[in-house]
């Protein structure tokens, strides 16, 4: 049984992670015994139940602790907005203001916990997200997380994402796009990390950011080029220099963009897909095994 | 009376800075005493919420108007909400002095 935690991520939006999320789940469902999970820590637009049309079998919330203050029982001290890292708690003394700014709240708690007065600061739920469990008509499972419209905190939906996932299973983990926190709450403890990238100016410009992140994480990685053909070939010249596997690439092939619009799964409708991503398995096994070798 | 402007330097010729709550430096005109202030805003290097930060700064520094060529949303209901009178006001070519005897 494996049990990789196998991330997709990118730097650049729109490279192709999804697509090679779902079309790596599919492969592997069909060559691996085993419970696979696809999980969608895309939160602020998650959409790979478009192409795995599963059922939904549960569902629970993402909920934070952010602060009420009673005005009438605050003594104005302001060591609840000295505390609060994110500027979340407006304090004017002179003028004896003070108000929460939900928007800003990360529920970190310092606010309660250094307020000495009983009762002034009580704390109520906030509901950030959800995360969406669904059982597909191929026998594996979608974990889903789902940002509330108008929140801007993602990294609890992911971490509730990432926990909710079966430790047990090989997880396949479509990242959102960028390299920030929300990026790095996924693929911080991934066993592999697959950068999907473009051969162009902005999809080499974002790969270089994404790799610099990761090897400050200290994290195995290579890279899948896709719409290959596109663009010039300053990608594969920096790959080369810096000594980093090219997993696999993809075409710039209209058809493809037909089936994947179209909500088709690649690999299902093109054999030589389905052996291009068996392939692409292979070779993140042996980097896998290279790293047992090595404890 | 107490107007603000954010400023790009520390100086009455100093042009605006057309940011407010991650402008550099906020220039205060005080209109009873004819004098000019400047000071640095705490809050523009600030990693969230800089511009009700900055609106704290202001209300602190006994401001009444302030102008900007752009408020955000968290900025202008943290102002609103202290009862700060807002101006949006742009130009590139004045200097902060100009400005603020123009608008006090």
């Amino acid at each position: 049984m494996l049990k990789y935690k196998i991330a997709v991520a990118s730097g650049k939006g729109g490279t192709g992670k999804t697509t090679v999320s779902v079309n790596l789940f599919y492969t592997l469902q069909k060559i691996l015994n085993q419970k696979i999970q696809l999980v969608d820590c895309d939160v602020e637009e998650p959409n790979i139940h478009l192409f795995t049309k599963g059922i939904l079998e549960s569902t629970q919330d993402v909920i934070i602790k952010i602060p009420v203050i009673d005005k009438d029982k605050c003594v104005y001290c302001g060591d609840c907005a000295a505390a609060c890292a994110y500027n979340a708690i407006l304090f004017v003394k002179s003028i004896s203001h003070i108000a929460v700014l939900e928007d800003l709240c990360h529920g970190c708690g310092a606010c309660s916990y250094v307020c000495n007065q009983p009762d002034v600061i009580i704390e109520k739920n906030k509901k950030l997200g959800v995360v969406n469990s669904f059982v597909l008509p191929n026998g594996g499972e979608l974990i889903e997380g789902k940002i509330e419209i108008g929140t801007a905190l993602a990294v609890p939906v992911i971490g509730k994402t990432l926990k909710a996932t079966d430790e047990n299973s090989l997880r396949i983990i479509d990242a959102p796009p960028g390299t920030s926190c929300p990026v790095m709450e996924t693929i911080k403890e991934a066993d592999f990390i697959i950068l999907v990238t473009e051969p162009t100016p902005f999809g080499l410009n974002d790969l270089k950011l994404m790799i610099g992140t990761i090897r400050k994480l200290g994290r195995k990685f290579g890279v899948v080029i896709n719409r290959a053909g596109l663009g010039d070939g300053a990608i594969y010249e920096y790959l080369q220099n810096e000594n980093i596997e090219l997993l696999m690439e993809i075409s710039f092939d209209k058809n493809l963009a037909r089936i994947y619009s179209e909500g088709k799964i690649i690999v299902e409708e093109i054999p030589e897909m389905f052996e291009k991503y068996t392939l692409l398995f292979e070779k993140i096994k042996i980097n896998l095994n290279e790293a047992d070798s090595d404890c | 009376m107490k107007i603000a402007i954010t400023a790009l330097e520390k100086s009455k010729t100093s042009k605006m800075d057309p940011r407010f709550g991650r402008g550099a430096y906020f220039a205060i005109y005080d209109s009873v005493t004819k004098q000019f202030s400047f000071h640095e805003n705490v809050a523009k290097d600030a990693q969230g919420g800089a511009g009700p930060k900055a609106a704290e700064q202001i209300v602190n520094l006994g401001v009444n108007k302030l102008l900007s060529s752009d408020f955000g949303p968290k900025a202008k209901s943290a102002l609103d909400s202290m009862g700060i009178e807002m101006l949006l006001y742009s130009d590139e070519e004045k200097t902060v002095e100009q400005i603020l005897l123009e608008n006090c």
